[in-house]
């Protein structure tokens, strides 16, 4: 039996419509009431939050760029009383001064050396950080020699002026090494003729560095006493970075080490220097070595903190590394042991690109806050960036109720871009090292 | 000048651990031989020792530092300023890394007897003061019964204000504030009647007031704070040089010796001025320079009334007024030793 229905006229042959979802299923309403107000305790968040931004964001805006003063020659521009309506920021103040705060007291005429030295340290930064940069062994070598060399040069005038007996002693001592090396190679039964050339290639390089250092290119001779603002800045940062990490990977590797007196060793400058506060280290290194130093052999004003923090920075880094260290499972050890790596094919094949890609963030993580911390050898006269704000900031040229804010905003943002810029890097570093990670 | 007990506390401490100091008797000598002075100078003060938009550092104190360039060099840009805070600056000097100290420090019994310092000049009276508001109508600190006095937690200004109302008999209330920044912006936003710092520091402070001409520096002064330079204690010959320096330059304006006029006044009759300017006498080579050391002096930096006025007298923002630090014979503290 079959009902005579004709299908054709029951089965549609073309589709409906689609209805549009429910307003609050979809669409920024719906977006809203899940990810804002899902709940009345969320609700109620939302609101207070909404709250302190309104209260915070208009106010901001109008103090730094609304009610801002971008052009002027002293204090009548940014003063209320004289120019007749409210006034934030003083960034005319910031124009005026933003020589001194990037050069600091560094003679005008010889200035152009200090922009070569930013330009050198980019490209070192850029060709270094760049992952598709091209030869990057080069980078490394230019980063690490032809840079600090060069910087030197251009900063100081060079031109150390060794004399005859330095050059003479450092022959001799070069000719010793070179046989000591040769000798030590003959007693192992190793190739004498590799001892030799790695020998002499060690003594070239040092030789070479020196005579750069020793060459009088004619350049004037600047103090360091008169460098200062961002220039100081990024240099106590880039030395304490750039020595931080490799001397905080050996004292964590001394740390676990199996040998007790380079452990013990280890162990006790970890603790040592972390134990005092920075500013501790920079006044004993600024205000009390000079004490027991005779007089005249006094290291220089600049070099002192510089040393202190790069010390510094270095024992936290190795407890960051030793972290990671810690976290490879002991099977890596065991499988690097079983291919018949020894101590430093293991650690630097197999354990340390993990263990590193682990802290990646704790030692970004160290780097900002070092970063940051470059701003305390202001406390000790040396003029960083914001020492020289804070000195500028009490010219009298300049004296108005907003310039101090205007001063440290400036500072704010020279710091957030750095610290900012380091932490997006690092995420861009971790996601591609992560890559065979993801689940 | 405002000392924290803790800053004297690190430096009796630091006098103790070095018998001697680097007893660098001969101070002219080294700084012949560098070919340039160390001063030690503030980190920032307004007036007396700031870098400029170009970095030169400028100001009352370290004009001194110029000046004694000048007669040793005749050249007042040989020198090489070292910023020091105020817990380092005297230590800076024991351990030798400057060679004068010229960083408005207060000279007191203590300092000058256990810091192994001497100091041999004063180059600014400075004292506490009291700032307020025109239109309250008070024209003297004695009026101030039972006002509000904003001032920085912590620093002697805080203890001579105190010992000033005892001492007349007065009430008043204290608003203290951590840092000096604070404090003024609380006298500014009218949270209290006054505001006392050192006098110098009133004059800065009020050109950053939102209406400078509405507030005006009462006349009295609370307590002593004779700024001057240091040097180390034990080389006489340099602080000789340190004294006379300063001096020449107050007896230069005494005598009416300028920048502009001091090539004139080289054959001017009065023996005074003569012994000043070297054409009479070897009072030069007496303290290890040259006869003209004057001269170089005041052709280079000016007599103290012309170095006054550019830093923060008249000629610049503070418009500080002489005060005590006028000339003797105008009714101030500054008393030109005679060369003679």
């Amino acid at each position: 039996m079959t009902t005579a229905v004709d299908m054709r006229h029951y089965v549609r042959s073309d589709k409906i419509e689609a209805s549009p979802p429910p307003t609050l299923s979809r669409g920024p309403l719906a977006w809203m009431r899940e990810n804002l107000f899902s709940s009345p305790l969320n609700a109620l968040l939302t609101l207070a939050v909404l709250y302190l931004l309104y209260v915070i964001i208009p106010p901001v805006v109008r103090f730094l760029f609304l009610d801002a003063v971008w052009t002027g020659t002293d204090r009548a521009a940014c003063r209320e009383d004289m120019v007749g309506h409210p006034v934030g920021a003083c960034w005319a103040f910031v124009v005026e001064k933003i020589n001194f705060f990037t050069y600091g007291s560094y003679p005008a005429p010889e200035r152009w050396r200090v922009n070569i030295f930013f330009l050198l340290l980019a490209i070192g930064v850029g060709w270094l950080l760049w992952l598709r940069a091209p030869r990057r062994d080069l980078g490394a070598v230019y980063f690490f020699w032809v840079f600090p060399i060069a910087s030197y040069i251009l900063l100081t005038g060079g031109n150390a002026d060794f004399g005859l007996g330095f050059w003479i002693k450092f022959a001799v001592v070069g000719l010793v090494l070179i046989g000591l090396l040769a000798g030590a190679a003959s007693l192992l039964g190793t190739s004498i003729r590799t001892a030799l050339i790695a020998a002499a290639a060690i003594v070239a390089a040092v030789g070479v560095t020196l005579a750069f250092i020793d060459w009088d290119f004619g350049l004037l001779p600047v103090p360091t006493s008169l460098w200062g603002g961002i220039l100081v800045t990024l240099l106590v940062a880039t030395v304490g970075i750039v020595f931080s990490l490799p001397f905080g990977i050996l004292l964590a590797l001394g740390r676990r080490s199996k040998l007790p007196i380079l452990r013990l060793a280890s162990v006790i400058f970890i603790e040592f220097v972390r134990g005092v506060p920075l500013i501790t280290v920079l006044i004993m290194a600024n205000t009390m070595l000079p004490l027991f130093l005779p007089p005249d052999t006094g290291v220089d004003r600049l070099v002192r903190p510089l040393v202190g923090t790069a010390i510094f920075a270095s024992a936290y880094m190795a407890e960051v590394v030793r972290g990671g260290l810690q976290a490879m499972p002991k099977g890596q050890y065991e499988g690097a042991m079983s291919l018949g790596l020894n101590y430093p094919q293991m650690m630097v094949f197999i354990i340390l690109p993990q263990a590193l890609r682990i802290v990646i963030p704790g030692i970004v993580n160290t780097f900002i806050g070092l970063f940051k911390d470059t701003s305390l050898v202001s406390v000790v006269g040396i003029f960083d960036l914001i020492r020289a704000i804070e000195s500028s900031r009490i010219d009298p040229n300049w004296a108005a109720p907003t310039i101090s804010y205007t001063g440290y905003a400036f500072a704010a943002l020279f710091y957030f871009i750095f610290c900012w810029g380091m932490s997006r890097y690092s995420i861009g570093v971790e996601r591609r090292l992560a890559a065979g990670q993801t689940r | 000048m405002k000392k924290a007990i803790a800053s004297i506390a690190f430096g009796l401490l630091t006098a103790g651990l070095i018998t001697t100091g680097a007893s660098a008797q001969a101070t002219l000598g080294s700084v012949k031989q560098k070919g340039y002075l160390t001063c030690g100078s503030n980190t920032g003060l307004a007036g007396f020792g700031l870098p400029d938009a170009q970095g030169n550092w400028t100001g009352l104190d370290v004009e001194f530092c110029r000046a004694i360039a000048a007669a040793i060099f005749d050249d007042p840009t040989k020198v090489r300023f070292i910023p020091l805070a105020a817990k380092d600056r005297f230590t800076a000097l024991q351990s030798g890394e400057v060679d004068v100290l010229s960083r408005n420090s207060t000279v007191t019994m203590s300092r000058d007897t256990q810091l192994g310092l001497d100091f041999p000049a004063v180059n600014y009276y400075d004292g506490q003061g009291f700032m307020v508001r025109k239109k309250l109508g008070v024209s003297s600190a004695k009026e101030l019964n039972g006002a509000s006095i904003c001032t920085q937690q912590g620093t002697t200004t805080e203890l001579n204000l105190a010992d000033y109302f005892r001492a007349n008999n007065m009430k008043y209330e204290v608003v203290a504030f951590a840092t000096s920044d604070e404090t003024f912006k609380a006298y500014d936003a009218g949270r209290c009647d006054a505001f006392t710092t050192d006098a110098s520091g009133l004059y800065a402070e009020r050109l950053r007031a939102s209406n400078p001409d509405d507030h005006i520096v009462l006349p009295e002064i609370i307590s002593k704070e004779p700024l001057g330079p240091a040097v180390r204690h034990g080389d006489n010959q340099w602080a000789d040089i340190v004294r006379w320096t300063f001096n020449a330059m107050l007896d230069a304006e005494e005598l009416g010796v300028t920048k502009a006029n001091v090539d004139q006044m080289k054959s001017s009759d009065n023996p005074e001025i003569k012994r000043l300017l070297g054409t009479e006498g070897k009072f030069g080579e007496a303290i290890g320079l040259t006869n003209d050391w004057a001269v170089r002096i005041i052709k280079h930096i000016g007599n103290y009334g012309e170095s006054f006025e550019r830093n923060v007298g008249e000629g610049s923002k503070l418009k500080i007024k002489r005060g005590q630090n006028a000339l003797w014979t105008k009714g101030g503290l500054q008393y030109g030793l005679p060369i003679r």
